[in-house]
């Protein structure tokens, strides 16, 4: 039936239309967002075409990046030529590489510019330890100066080689890392050991001797390291590369600095994913490097999970306790009605006030208390004074708190009065039905609350970044000297290196496509998390439909 | 009873039995009783936040507190008159200048003297002024009746002999022993004053009469070798006041003022010696009052000027109408009935403590505008009024060498209402404003803690996000709720729910990154999206009613959004793609250039419009989700009879579900509201941070919750900053707690009514 426009408009029908529109565009901003983090966060690892741009003051390498629409005039206010009859020109942001020598590894170029660029097959990108990339044509390769092979087997034998000198880098980093780390961290426990004798004035001449000797014995230890890490340090020295840039410079490298080499031209779509896959997994794998611009994320994504499985040791069964006292020991009245809108309310309290109350009681108040009591030989230097690992588990339990308790405390009224009435006539005590009949009905809606407690102590950042994430923590907060773990250790977390990387850090350009990939990352953790309790929630909800009838 | 029955009564009554039921109650009971401490522990921990917050903030409120120490006489000469007094920063020893030429080093608690160091003073001279460097007044300078002058510095210096803290009393002259002549004159210093910095020391004397003589020592480095050499400047000045009361120099050696008991103040620029203008005339008193006392506040900007009448009032100099900066009252403060015979700033802060002619001592605060306290002080006769470094003893002065100390507890003295939430008239600047500037390189920096401008950036970054989020989700909501397919709504509601636990610190960081220059580069399609979305929907849904039939069918009803995704998708596209034409046509092929350089709108690149897109997206579904839930619990029957009664279902929602779940929507909004007002990351990242008072859209602001995140980890433990941090969550605090309680009571309040229809 065709209406008229009036009385159509006139019921009220296009109002309709719009909340229906207001729903899609709610729709695609959550997909657009999803969309495009995973675009550009698992576009970072493909290896993209490496081309050649013409330039008047030399040829340059580079690899495509964003490409963006400005005005004309805006150019032509920063003093490029550009013909009148233009307003707008696309421009595309080229990233060079090969910062050590020219000092800019990122520039913009109009398109037009590269539209017929060649990509030619022999150009290697080396992907380096300190600089950034480095693009350019293989030469040759060297050992201990002198040259040893040139020409077309040039790339076999760096890779080769590239693998040699990997092995000796992971020996090194081995020693120096965990090796001398132990001794250095067995050293300064010596140390406070000889400071907490002397404060207690217990230092007599045995206890003395005793600590001299264990701490001759690792200096030994810590000797011999030494000779061998110079021994790995010259082994790795041997080999080095030359290669030429664009406008035919030749550099050498030595191979030590480099992480790995490889020609993107050339790579099937094979050795493409190969090496896609290879990137993926130095992602979640390794360290960072550079400022955290380039390498992995492994001690951020160790730091997020440590973090949380400590706080949700702690929520959860406190959590539940609370809940549980509030809905089945506490008289129902008035206060408990109050006190049941303030932990309601907790939830909406800005999780930045939870932050600076655990700077402020936790770090300052408990930690500093801690230390004089306990750790009065590290003194000054806190121990516990300062943020760290225990104290950010702690805040973010306290600000999960209300999440637990609503849930837990949803779940138990849901559950049906006639079988904890049936479990009190069979003569069980409160306790027991509690825990026989109650708690395991409730359960679901306890571990619901538990995961939505996980995923916002995953997501959350602000009061982290009071007490205890820092941007690069040298050592985790696990690991293996005693007392393995480290509670007093600060951490680093996977939302504050979005922050730190996208915001503070020197080279914004080369650290973006990290930071898409560890937002994906991270909300890929969150949106798992979500759905899971979503799910067990739907679940929950059939089945006590089922026991109601 | 059969023999069974009675088998289990003995079952039942068996010791084995009895003791297996005692001990499940007594687990009972232990369960109970940790539940009890457990439950309540969590709660009381929760609620230990509001008591801690306020525990931290409490000293702010906590007024200014003095007490007498100790009482004593110092053993000098009776005819020896005290020039000046000086105490170390840690208040165990100090210095008295006495006028014969004697400095007297003693314990400030006790009294006892512990050095006495004698001036290089000429025989057949005596001593005939006195001045010191002013506020900090560790160097200090006297006049001697041949018309020199000998500089001198008193120092602590401090030793750890044994790891015990000893600090000892040492005297140096930094321009030499012999006394320095400002000028061929060798009468009588009768007033003098002097400053020294690394660059130069400046020397100015009266010897009576209408000439000033200024001297000046520049330390010249050659560049040869490093050989230092003092060069001598000098100059007269002609001043015209007539006998000089008041004699003051600032430390940059720029300024000097003059002025007599009348309250007449000449100032003079004395930077360049060479070229020597007429003096700028300010009277500093108001007829029949007397100029009692002159100053410097800490920073040498401001003068402390006290009066017969017992007022006491700032004056820095401010630009007039014409750009010329010129001395101005900014405010005063009234004590005590009697005269001001004495001010004292403090060294590190602009604080100041004033004594009355009747013995009334009185603490204040210029920043905070605020009378601290006041107390009454034996003795008429105080002659000095002397700040230790801290600000924590004060040392007051009796001729004779009689010695009160007392002292002062003052931690938060810049704090009052009016200084964090009122216009404050800060040094330097040329009227009242809101500012916050927490912190500087300088020591005598004056620190701005208005609180005015993070509030009304938090509430502006709340205002767009609500602009943004409040029609979108309202509208999204009673969509759903009402006229959904009961299959789309379960993809929807878990659609919204994943939107709501991003994690907002990939929200600000989409926002500042990504969305913040795409907006720069797009904002006329931003502005075109706003119209042709609406009008492109509304004449799809006229076309799409003009259809036939058999068409309208293929989309069951309440399925419209899933029609409309494709349309929503090409006018965002088509928005976009004319913002380049549209650009090219009306704004000179560059909106931004026009804005700010045709209409004078100062554009930021992080502004208004991408925190209301960023924290609105944050919101929606905050919103969408109780809304949602309020107005699909109205009572089905109530719309069924307004159906029933031939309304449309749009007539019915607007007229009897709206207002039904109005008080629902309500509360959604202000807790939405709340959950923005309390946001960091996004505004933390897609603003530029800066506290401006400006509601403009295109430009940013800085909100208290990322100004705690800013801030927090660089306030000193117990400042007046940290504190003041703590202040600023309690307000978030607050403010959140107390809007989310009304939702949460407007919502119980909601569910009654329902459940009794």
């Amino acid at each position: 039936m065709k209406q008229n426009t009036v009385t159509w408009f006139k019921s009220g029908a296009p109002w309709v239309w719009g909340s229906a529109a207001t729903v899609s565009i709610s729709l695609l901003m959550v997909v657009s967002l999803l969309v495009m983090l995973a675009m550009r966060g698992f576009g970072h690892f493909w290896p993209s075409e490496v081309i050649e741009i013409e330039q008047p003051a030399g040829n340059t390498f580079g690899e495509r990046k964003q490409r963006e629409e400005v005005p004309a005039q805006r150019l032509r206010d920063m003093g490029m030529e550009l013909p009148e009859s233009v307003e707008f020109v696309a421009r595309r942001l080229m990233k060079t590489g090969n910062r050590d020598v020219t000092g800019q590894d990122f520039y913009w170029l109009l398109e037009k510019k590269i539209e017929n660029a060649k990509a030619p097959a022999e150009v290697v990108v080396l992907e380096r330890r300190e600089w950034g990339n480095f693009y350019g044509r293989l030469l040759s390769v060297k050992e201990a100066g002198e040259l040893v092979v040139s020409g077309d087997d040039t790339y076999a034998e760096l890779q080769k080689r590239l693998a040699r000198s990997d092995e000796l880098f992971g020996q090194i980093e081995e020693i120096e890392k965990h090796k001398i780390g132990a001794i250095n961290y067995s050293m300064e426990r010596l140390r406070l050991k000889r400071r907490a004798l002397e404060l207690k004035g217990a230092l007599d001449k045995a206890a003395e001797e005793k600590i001299r000797t264990k701490r001759d014995s690792l200096q030994k230890e810590y000797e011999s390291y030494q000779s061998e890490l110079q021994a790995l340090y010259r082994a790795i020295e041997r080999d080095s590369l030359v290669i030429e840039t664009a406008d035919g410079q030749p550099f050498e490298q030595p191979l030590r600095k480099i992480v790995r080499a490889y020609q993107p031209n050339k790579m099937s779509l094979i050795g493409k994913l190969g090496f896609y896959f290879e990137k993926l997994w130095e992602f979640v794998s390794d360290d960072p490097r550079e400022a955290n611009t380039e390498g992995g994320i492994f001690p951020a994504i160790f730091g997020t999970i440590m973090m949380v499985f400590l706080m949700s040791i702690l929520v959860t069964p406190l959590g539940v306790i609370a809940a549980i006292y509030l809905r089945e020991y506490a008289r129902q009245g008035f206060l408990t009605r109050v006190i049941r809108i303030a932990v309601n309310n907790l939830a909406g309290v800005p999780s930045i006030v939870y932050g600076i109350f655990g700077l402020g009681f936790f770090v300052y108040f408990l930690g500093g208390t801690i230390d004089q009591i306990f750790y009065p030989a590290a003194l000054p230097a806190p121990t516990f004074g300062t943020p760290g690992l225990m104290w950010a588990a702690l805040t973010l339990a306290i600000l999960t708190m209300p999440v637990v308790i609503v849930s837990t405390e949803e779940g138990l009224s849901r559950v049906p009065k006639a079988i904890r009435e049936g479990s009190l006539a069979l003569g069980a005590t409160k306790a027991e039905t509690l825990w026989r009949t109650v708690i395991p009905m409730a359960s679901p809606s306890i571990m619901t609350g538990m995961i939505l407690a996980i995923a916002r102590a995953a997501g959350e950042v602000a009061p982290l970044m009071l007490v205890g994430v820092v941007k690069l923590a040298p050592t985790l907060p696990l690991d293996g000297n005693y007392p393995f773990l480290h509670l007093d250790r600060k951490f680093m977390h996977l939302g504050f290196h979005i922050y730190d990387v996208g915001f503070q850090s020197p080279n914004v350009e080369a650290a973006r496509p990290l930071v898409y990939a560890t937002a994906l990352l991270l909300v890929v953790v969150i949106v798992v998390l979500n759905l899971a309790a979503i799910s067990i929630r739907n679940r929950l909800r059939e089945k006590y439909k089922a026991l109601e009838n | 009873m059969n023999s069974e029955s009675q088998k289990v009564l003995l079952a039942v009554d068996d010791p084995v039995m009895v003791r297996r039921r005692d001990r499940r109650m007594l687990k009972d009971r232990i369960v109970r009783r940790m539940m009890g401490v457990g439950g309540v522990g969590v709660v009381v921990a929760i609620m230990l936040i509001f008591f801690y917050l306020v525990y931290e903030v409490y000293p702010l409120l906590h007024s200014a507190e003095i007490g007498k120490s100790s009482e004593y006489s110092l053993s000098v000469a009776p005819t020896d008159k005290a020039l000046d007094y000086l105490i170390d920063e840690q208040v165990e020893l100090a210095f008295r200048y006495g006028d014969s030429g004697e400095l007297t080093a003693f314990n400030v608690k006790t009294g006892e003297v512990t050095n006495r160091f004698e001036l290089p003073v000429p025989e057949g001279v005596t001593v005939s002024s006195y001045t010191n460097s002013g506020v900090e007044g560790a160097l200090a300078a006297v006049g001697l009746s041949n018309g020199s002058v000998i500089v001198f510095q008193p120092e602590f210096k401090v030793s750890f002999p044994n790891d015990v803290r000893k600090i000892t009393a040492a005297l140096s002259y930094p321009l030499g022993e012999s006394p320095i002549f400002i000028s061929d004159d060798h009468s009588a210093l009768k007033k003098l004053a002097f400053q020294s910095n690394e660059d130069g020391t400046t020397l100015v004397g009266w010897q009576g009469g209408a000439t000033l003589s200024i001297l000046r020592l520049e330390i010249e480095e050659s560049f040869l070798d490093d050989e230092v050499t003092l060069e001598r400047y000098e100059a007269t000045v002609n001043q015209q006041l007539g006998e000089i009361d008041y004699l003051l120099l600032d430390e940059q050696q720029r300024i000097l003022y003059i002025a007599n008991l009348v309250g007449e103040l000449h100032e003079y620029a004395v930077s360049d010696l060479d070229m020597l203008d007429q003096p700028q005339k300010i009277q500093l008193t108001a007829e029949g009052e007397q100029l009692t006392s002159l100053r410097f506040l800490t920073g040498y900007i401001s003068l402390l000027v006290g009066k017969s009448s017992g007022e006491v009032s700032q004056w820095f100099h401010v630009r007039d109408e014409q750009g010329v900066p010129k001395l101005r009252a900014i405010r005063s403060f009234m004590n005590q009935n009697g005269a001001v015979t004495a001010i004292a700033a403090e060294h590190f802060r602009k604080g100041f403590v004033t004594l009355g002619e009747n013995g009334m001592l009185g603490l204040f605060h210029t920043t905070a505008q605020q009378k601290l306290l006041t107390e009454k002080v034996s003795g008429k006769s105080l002659t000095h009024l002397i700040f230790a470094p801290r600000a924590n003893a004060l040392l007051l002065a009796a001729a004779g060498g009689k010695l009160q100390l007392w002292m002062v507890e003052n931690e938060h003295p810049e704090i009052s209402w009016s200084s964090l939430w009122d216009e404050v008239w800060y040094e330097s600047y040329d009227k009242p404003e809101y500012l916050w500037q927490s912190s500087s390189s300088s020591d005598d920096f004056e620190p701005k803690f208005s609180l005015t401008p993070l509030a009304f950036g938090t509430l502006k970054a709340a205002f767009y996000a609500m602009m943004v989020a409040i029609p979108i989700a309202i509208f999204g909501a009673i969509y759903t709720a009402y006229f959904m397919a009961p299959r789309l709504r379960q993809v929807v509601k878990p659609t919204i729910e994943i939107m709501e636990a991003l994690p907002t610190v990939i929200l600000g960081f989409l926002a500042g990154l990504w969305l913040a220059p795409a907006l720069e580069d797009n904002l006329v399609g931003v502005f075109s999206l706003l119209i042709i979305l609406p009008v492109g929907i509304l004449f799809f849904s006229w076309f799409w009613q003009r259809l036939p039939r058999k068409v309208q069918d293929l989309v069951a009803e309440g399925w419209q959004p899933l029609l409309i995704f494709p349309v929503v998708m090409f006018l965002g596209w088509l928005s976009f793609a004319l913002s380049q034409p549209v650009e090219a046509i009306f704004f000179g092929g560059d909106i931004r250039n026009w804005l700010t350089n045709d209409m004078g709108i100062p554009f930021d690149q992080r502004n208004s419009i991408v925190v209301g897109v960023a924290m609105g997206f944050a919101v929606i579904p905050t919103i969408f989700s109780m809304t949602e839930d309020a107005v699909f619990s109205v009572p089905k029957h109530l719309t069924f009879g307004s159906l029933a009664l031939g309304a449309t279902p749009w007539q019915t929602m607007t007229k009897v579900v709206i207002l039904t779940a109005s008080p629902g929507i309500f509360s959604a909004v202000m807790i939405g509201f709340g959950r923005a007002v309390g946001e960091t990351m996004i505004v933390l990242m897609a603003t530029g941070n800066t506290p401006i008072m400006d509601f403009s859209i295109f430009q940013g602001m800085r909100t208290l919750a990322a100004n705690i995140a800013v801030e927090m980890p660089e306030a000193e433990v117990a400042s007046t900053h940290f504190r003041i941090l703590f202040l600023a969550a309690l307000v978030l605090f607050g403010f959140t707690f107390i809007f989310n309680t009304a939702a949460e009571v407007i919502r119980q309040r909601l569910r009654d009514k329902y459940s009794s229809l």
